[in-house]
């Protein structure tokens, strides 16, 4: 079966840095695979190549056998492919429910000239729609807060309402970029559940984050970044043993306590 | 207020302002609602750039006077010459169509607009919609021969629709209403919509609202060319009502007044742009009647709009909306 991604050979530099060198790597399709490294490792700037907000200087990004060249954001999240962002962010002005209605732009089939004309098939479809954006909040636990400014909800509870909002968008392949990063622990006990559901769905997660525990709860694969090149590529347990990653990264504390128990 | 009274109170309200015109006896009154009105649809045209999308065009007074200057000049009829042996003449036509010429130079000129803005946005396409209002007003000014510059499109027809002709004031303030209404009530079918929530979306977070797939373009020129043409419908209005149309409807005062009235009312709101429209429109007629000395009333009116401005910062409707609860 193809990778639902293939990154080959991606290179990205902004002058004479490199940012990323000679990436390459591939997602399967319902896996859960985490992007790890140091930061300034190139994590979020690879995110930022595969979803087109920058244009990588050499190398080619493919999402479901069709290459992403030139792409735009959107366009490219009309395929399936949505992500998060490292800092919170939603559309803080508004209730949680329009975030999340926002999110659902591409499930519309509404015009412009029909809903200028006040077609009746836009009411209805509105009504769908805040049916469905209802469900979703109350999938990642935002149920009873529909009402509520963006900006104004806890910090936690804002990360879960970027993750509606990419529910929303419908996508094959979900790229969170360090989505517990803030949340106490028991809140990112809470996310790593919903992670499991989100899986259920049917979705294949490509995840960046620095929490180490839920990596290795959570992850079928952990690539690991460091200064731009991919050094270790592997199940949990063999990116804990890797000498590599634990140089660059993990450290040897890290070796002691989780690796002993591995 | 109850959800079962909200149909009741609308129709009140419509009730009496299509009524105005039969016990208002005062002429000149009646002239201050229409251009008061005409400077409403404007300023709603300016909340959907504005309030919705997030865009500030100061030059908004362009799509006005484009719409005034395109439906005046369809209606009277022109000559020009293009290339030194190549002419085009215009005959005269009917009112309605000219009207809707207005709209489509408008629209197409915002189109235009919305383009500009993809590329530069904040401050640059401020600057921008400034210089595109200025260099419109400019060929006004210059192009003799189309525009009659400084001496004015005269004697413009007022309008006509299936025989009858919108000449006195009664007449042309149920037009106004009318199409007051009408652009209320897209406006508000576009803000309850996807394409309403793109163009907040944008406003609001462009990275997120591209990486759910809102192809931000399209809606950012969406919202140009529908705010445009509303606005060419005002200044079309505006044309066949006054029956002259000179450069000065290009002025800058007119982009601010609009602005005015939908910061105070209260931007994003889609209540905020009349309520806005009608105090600061009707001010300075509420002061003229109080006998303030003339020198004082535009200060009042100024000093007014600075404690609106500096206690409602979000504007009088969301203010009002938060006192009820």
């Amino acid at each position: 079966m193809i990778p639902i991604l293939q990154v080959r050979n991606l290179s990205v530099r902004f002058g004479g840095l490199t940012a990323i060198a000679d990436m390459t790597m591939d997602v399967r399709e319902g896996e859960v695979l985490s992007l790890i490294g140091p930061n300034g490792a190139g994590k979020t700037t690879a995110f930022n190549a595969i979803t087109g907000y920058l244009a990588p200087t050499s190398g080619g990004i493919a999402f479901r056998g069709k290459s992403l060249k030139g792409m735009r954001t959107d366009a490219i999240a009309l395929l399936g492919l949505v992500r998060t962002f490292q800092k919170t962010s939603v559309f803080g002005g508004r209730s949680a429910l329009d975030n999340v209605l926002i999110g659902l732009h591409l499930r519309a089939r509404q015009t412009p000239l029909a809903i200028l004309l006040g077609f009746p098939y836009v009411e209805r479809e509105e009504r769908e729609l805040i049916e469905e954006a209802r469900k979703i909040l109350g999938f990642v636990g935002l149920g009873k807060r529909e009402k509520e400014q963006a900006s104004a909800l806890p910090y936690g509870d804002q990360r879960l309402l970027e993750v509606a909002i990419a529910l929303a968008a419908q996508p094959k392949l979900l790229m969170l970029d360090e989505p517990v990063s803030g949340m106490n622990p028991s809140e990112t006990a809470g996310f790593m559940a919903k992670l499991a559901e989100i899986r259920k769905l049917g979705i294949t997660v490509l995840l960046v984050e620095h929490d180490m525990k839920m990596v290795m709860g959570v992850s079928d694969r952990v690539v690991c970044l460091s200064q731009g090149r991919i050094i270790a590529d592997g199940t949990p347990a063999e990116i804990q043993r890797d000498p590599e990653v634990i140089r660059a990264y993990l450290g040897e504390r890290f070796r002691r306590v989780v690796g002993g128990n591995a | 207020m109850s959800e079962k009274a909200k149909p009741l109170v609308t129709a009140a309200w419509l009730l009496f302002l299509v009524s105005i015109p039969l016990w208002l006896d005062n002429a000149y009154l009646l002239h201050v609602l229409i251009v008061t009105g005409i400077f409403i649809i404007a300023a709603m045209s300016l909340n959907l750039l504005l309030g919705y999308a997030g865009q500030l065009s100061l030059g908004h007074v362009a799509f006005f006077g484009i719409g005034a200057y395109a439906s005046a000049l369809v209606s009277l009829g022109f000559k020009v010459t293009l290339w030194p042996q190549w002419a085009l003449t215009v005959e005269p036509k009917p009112v309605w169509l000219a009207m809707l010429t207005g709209m489509l130079a408008a629209g197409a000129s915002g189109w235009f607009i919305g383009r500009i803005a993809f590329k530069v946005r904040g401050a640059y396409f401020v600057i921008v919609s400034i210089s595109f209002a200025e260099v419109v007003r400019l060929v006004a000014v210059n192009w003799v021969e189309l525009t009659q510059g400084p001496m004015a499109l005269n004697n413009i027809p007022p309008v006509e629709a299936f025989g009858f002709v919108f000449y006195r004031k009664p007449a042309n303030y149920w037009l106004v209403l009318g199409i007051a209404i009408a652009s209320y009530v897209l406006i508000r079918r576009l803000v309850h919509s996807r394409a309403g929530r793109a163009m907040v979306a944008l406003a609001e977070n462009e990275a997120l609202a591209t990486s759910v797939g809102i192809d931000v373009t399209r809606y950012l020129v969406l919202a140009a060319v529908v705010s445009a043409t509303m606005a060419g419908t005002a200044g079309a209005l505006y044309a066949h009502y006054v029956r002259i149309v000179d450069p000065d409807v290009f002025l800058f005062i007119y982009t601010v007044t609009m602005v005015i009235m939908v910061i105070t009312g209260g931007k994003g709101t889609l209540a905020g742009p009349v309520v806005g429209g009608l105090i600061f429109g009707l001010l300075p007629e509420g002061l003229r009647a109080a006998a303030i000395a003339p020198e004082a009333q535009w200060i009042v009116y100024g000093a007014l709009m600075v404690l609106v401005v500096y206690f409602l910062p979000q504007g009088i409707v969301p203010a009002l909306k938060k006192v009820r609860g």
